[in-house]
């Protein structure tokens, strides 16, 4: 019933999308902000990256493609911190003004195509065979995961993570926490834009609507990974987000093949994110009914 | 170490909850003096060490600690020398974070001339167990627990050592046993009495408890209304009875509470 080529382009996705989920685990699961600039960072990531590897330069493309995200991230930080915009609201804003950003950046079209155009994957064709695309992406999520779990060990990463976890003994410590949110902001964009240059190298096309429930697919796969691993470690928790992405694109391909349409897609992934998001809530209610 | 200059204080100026938390204070710690702050609700003494800790910028006045003016430095500055505790034993430790992990964030940011990607060793890891074995409560063999699943009296001890991983400049405690229960309290406050002794820190120490703001330290200020209006030390502190300190604390809030009328 599933082909081969179903479950590598499953995996491939999966591994691509993961990057969002890491980026989520530092904004949403780190640091407690839901960060909404993911979706138009994730597109600013497409549309650099289609743009300059248009140009020529797929590789330097990815560089730069990263560099635009962690400033978007830094200007919902700086709204946030220095002008003091509820964190949700920030990010709103910055995802509105990133929607006509990202057209300029693709030259005021709602797409560039990648089709005569060098990607980062074609060179590897010869040696890596039907493997050309998935090889580079795992490697990819894998060194992401990893610099992400050696990060957070660090005397910044625990600030993050504290600054997250309880601003009231932060704010007695010495660490400045508009410098933690800024740098866990533009490091979580950054990730985020990373994801969207592949894809967009990936499928050789960028698309203005590219981004748009970003943010709720990375918290799915956020969340599938969390009830994986429900007593881990920050570093299992870490690669449980990676393998979050995974399963959430073989169950969008499971969907596929039961010949649902695509359209419904999204709303099937905002109700499984409201329900597993909600899903303590509902116990415990249902627990203080017994009782009483 | 510590001198405190004509700190002024009002909050909400202007306003009808306009309130005068400090009128003036004069304060010079020697290194190592232990000092034991009493004063009933309101008298400023939190308020205080907000001004120390950097938390408000005083009206008028000058913080200067080591020979260094810190009155403009924001508070996460200041802390990098100054320790502070809470009453409430959840304010010091994050939550979801391990044992170590709180450890080591105390432990890097306090250590200077690190980089932000620095990481704790694990000479500092074995370095955290001794320290955690000499609380006794049995944390040194929990490293990797999650802080959240302690209990008060546990993080708050465990706030305290790591207050003092790196040896402050200055340590503030703000009733920081209120919250316990007796024998923890108790407990806490050997643990404070020996970590200060034994690092030679200098110390100030929140207190409603009178015979231990009179056994703990070597000296006792008293504030009401936003001054300080005692000064023990000495002999005249080593005579005093928890019964005339009473005398005079009720002398003095009686004081004010006809003054306010």
């Amino acid at each position: 019933m599933i082909s081969s080529a179903v479950i590598i382009s499953a995996l491939e996705l999966g591994c691509i999308y993961a990057l969002v989920a890491l980026a989520l685990y530092l904004s949403y699961r780190t640091l407690n902000i839901a960060d909404m600039t993911t979706d138009g960072a994730f597109t600013l990531g497409c549309a650099v990256s289609a743009t300059v590897a248009v140009a020529g330069h797929p590789v330097l493309a990815i560089p730069a493609a990263m560099c635009a995200g962690a400033l978007a991230g830094f200007i919902t930080a700086f709204l946030q911190t220095k002008l003091r915009i509820p964190s949700i609201l920030a990010g709103i804003i910055t995802n509105t003004g990133l929607y006509t950003v990202n057209l300029a950046v693709m030259g005021f079209s709602s797409n560039v195509s990648m089709l005569k155009a060098q990607t980062i994957f074609v060179p590897l064709k010869p040696i890596l065979g039907a493997y050309y695309r998935l090889v580079p992406s795992a490697l990819l999520a894998a060194l992401a995961a990893v610099l992400l779990i050696l990060f957070l060990r660090t005397r910044l990463g625990l600030s993050i993570r504290a600054t997250g976890d309880n601003p009231d003994m932060v704010r007695a410590s010495s660490i400045n926490t508009a410098f933690t949110i800024t740098v866990g902001l533009c490091i979580a964009n950054s990730l985020t834009a990373l994801s969207g240059a592949v894809l967009a190298q990936y499928q050789k096309t960028a698309d203005i609507n590219l981004g748009t429930g970003m943010v709720i697919i990375g918290l799915a796969s956020l969340i599938i990974g969390d009830t994986l691993t429900p007593k881990g470690k920050l570093g299992i928790k870490v690669l449980g987000a990676v393998l979050g992405s995974v399963i959430y694109r073989f169950i969008i391909a499971l969907a596929l093949r039961l010949d649902l349409p695509s359209e419904c897609l999204k709303l099937i992934s905002a109700v499984i994110v409201a329900l597993a998001i909600g899903l303590p809530a509902l116990r415990s209610e249902k627990k203080g009914v017994k009782k009483c | 170490m510590l001198t405190l200059t004509n700190i002024q204080k009002t909050f909400g100026i202007g306003t009808v909850n306009e309130k005068k938390a400090l009128k003036g204070i004069d304060l010079h710690l020697d290194r190592g003096d232990f000092v034991t702050v009493l004063g009933s609700n309101g008298a400023g003494k939190s308020t205080l060490f907000g001004a120390i800790a950097g938390s408000f910028q005083p009206d008028t006045g000058s913080v200067v600690l080591d020979g260094r003016d810190i009155t403009a430095l924001p508070d996460y500055k200041r802390s990098k020398v100054i320790g502070r505790l809470f009453q409430d034993p959840l304010r010091g430790t994050a939550p979801s974070m391990t044992i170590e992990e709180n450890m080591a964030l105390a432990y890097l940011r306090a250590s200077h001339a690190r980089s932000p990607f620095s990481t704790v060793t694990k000479a500092d890891r074995a370095g955290f167990r001794d320290k955690l074995s000499m609380l006794g409560l049995g944390l040194e063999d929990r490293m990797d627990h999650p802080v959240g699943l302690l209990s008060g009296g546990q993080r708050q001890a465990l706030t305290l050592l790591m207050a003092t991983l790196v040896t402050p400049k200055l340590l503030l405690l703000d009733e920081h046993t209120a919250a316990l229960d007796p024998a923890t309290a108790e407990k806490v406050l050997a643990l404070t009495k020996s970590i200060v002794a034994e690092n030679h820190i200098t110390c100030m120490m929140i207190t409603h408890n009178i015979p231990s703001a009179l056994a703990l330290g070597n000296r006792t200020i008293m504030m009401n209304d936003g001054k300080i209006v005692m000064e023990l030390a000495g002999d005249t502190r080593k005579n005093m009875t928890t019964e005339d300190l009473l005398r005079a604390f009720h002398v003095e809030s009686d004081r004010m509470l006809f003054s306010a009328e």
